[in-house]
């Protein structure tokens, strides 16, 4: 199969990658870029773990072809902290706990900066419901809340 | 596999025309890039159609709305005047997948993935919805209840794509709902599912009603509006309506539902879609 060149920003940096016109944007960004953050959970859409945002738009990499990004600009995980500083969601889910085998969480913490930067205060349900395609097999899902929460709680500016 | 982005309905119309191996559209590709994952199918081609002008976007056409055949559903969510116009429609869109996948999942994709369980696919067809057609011998426009032909299957000859979904102007005192039944709260397939689009005269009584059934025959059935028709949805009425719904199922028999579940939680479906339509139209929250 004929590679194609692709032209694309990912995390604010302009990047140009070769990759076939069947490989999804999950393995152009792990095994080409050396992106690992997003991790293949099912390969099919249902888990969330490889979660990214195209122009601004949260999505499964696994369900984006590499060649459809030509011009897009791309945030993944490796882009959330500034350097050594991390992100309040970051910083949350550490003090919270709000994870164990840690597979899933790359996906989480983009899907609810997502969330965060639409609706600065959701209720414990909207926090439910938009992560609900974002699969843990580990911890069970309060903590997690609790730290979506907690961090949304310190962006708006209350602690 | 070789993939190309098309820049107008024609050129995709065309490719996907002179493909003599098996080609397939692509807006959203979350029916798609399963479909590849799994190996259930290895295209030749694939034509994107993102790149077409005013595909990905909802435009006020006759009264009505527009909305292109790549518009994602999540976009569709925001659009605050199709979800005024036409709430089920929207709520309908909005049950597909994840956020994730409503970021991407477009109504058309829904349609033209032929599943009789597809949740865009009543509420438009209970609001008498339209599609643009653009192929290789000219352009047609379609009623959605005409393009799904049976599961997987669609009445698109070669080469044709739907580029528009045409939505209708919004009668006064008029409103929709659309409901579903899974067994658990997000993320999964309907088991059955009703939508109905109702006008009201001003006293409260019905004149004009569709009513929508999924995932209960193989393709999206309308049920016999005529029975709450003249009505102010009474319970003589609403059983009525239950009944009509129950008398066109015809449902499989699987692990996700029994036939006799499937007829009956139809008729329940289309009775409490009938109440919040009936009470949208009323303004009533």
């Amino acid at each position: 199969m004929k590679s194609i060149p692709v032209s694309t920003t990912i995390n604010g940096d302009p990047v140009e990658f070769l990759c076939t016109p069947d490989e999804p944007l999950l393995d152009v960004l792990r095994n080409r870029l050396g992106l690992t953050g997003a991790k293949e959970g099912c390969g099919t859409g249902d888990c969330g773990a490889c979660s990214v945002t195209v122009n601004g738009r949260l999505v499964c990499s696994c369900l984006v072809l590499g060649v459809e990004v030509e011009g897009a600009q791309i945030e993944t995980i490796e882009g959330m902290a500034h350097g050594e500083t991390l992100h309040p969601l970051q910083r949350h889910f550490i003090e919270k706990a709000a994870l164990q085998c840690g597979v899933c969480t790359p996906g989480i913490l983009v899907a609810a900066k997502s969330l965060l930067e639409k609706n600065a205060s959701p209720t414990d349900e909207e926090v439910r419901y938009w992560l609900a395609g974002n699969l843990c097999r580990c911890t069970g899902y309060d903590k997690i809340i609790e730290a979506v929460q907690s961090a949304a709680a310190e962006m708006r500016g209350e602690v | 596999m070789r993939y190309m982005t098309a820049e107008t309905a024609e050129a995709a119309s065309s490719a996907l025309a002179a493909e003599p191996g098996l080609a397939r559209v692509l807006a959203g590709g979350t029916d798609l890039l399963v479909q590849l994952k799994a190996g259930m199918i290895r295209p030749d081609l694939v034509v994107d159609i993102k790149k077409i002008p005013g595909i990905r976007e909802i435009t006020a056409e006759n009264g009505g709305w527009r909305i292109g055949a790549a518009v994602a559903n999540a976009e569709l969510k925001e659009h605050p005047g199709v979800k005024a116009d036409w709430p089920g429609v929207v709520e309908g869109a909005n049950l597909i997948g994840s956020t994730q996948v409503q970021g991407r999942c477009t109504m058309a994709g829904n349609l033209c993935n032929g599943s009789p369980a597809a949740d865009a696919v009543p509420g438009l067809v209970a609001a008498d919805a339209s599609v643009t057609v653009v192929g290789p011998s000219g352009t047609r426009v379609v009623k959605v209840a005409d393009i799904p032909a049976g599961p997987g299957r669609t009445t698109l000859a070669k080469g044709e794509i739907v580029t528009a979904i045409h939505l209708p102007a919004k009668a006064a005192r008029s409103s929709d709902a659309y409901l579903r039944f899974i067994p658990r709260t997000e993320m999964d397939i309907a088991v059955a599912a009703a939508a109905v689009s109702l006008t009201l005269s001003e006293d409260g009584t019905i004149t004009a009603a569709r009513v929508a059934l999924g995932a209960v025959a193989p393709k999206v059935v309308l049920a016999d509006a005529s029975t709450i028709i003249g009505t102010k949805l009474d319970d003589a009425a609403l059983a009525a309506l239950a009944k009509a719904a129950e008398a066109v199922c015809n449902p499989i028999d699987d692990k996700r539902g029994t036939i006799e579940f499937r007829t009956s939680t139809a008729g329940v479906l289309a009775r409490r879609a009938a109440v919040i339509a009936y009470n949208r139209a009323k303004g009533v929250k």
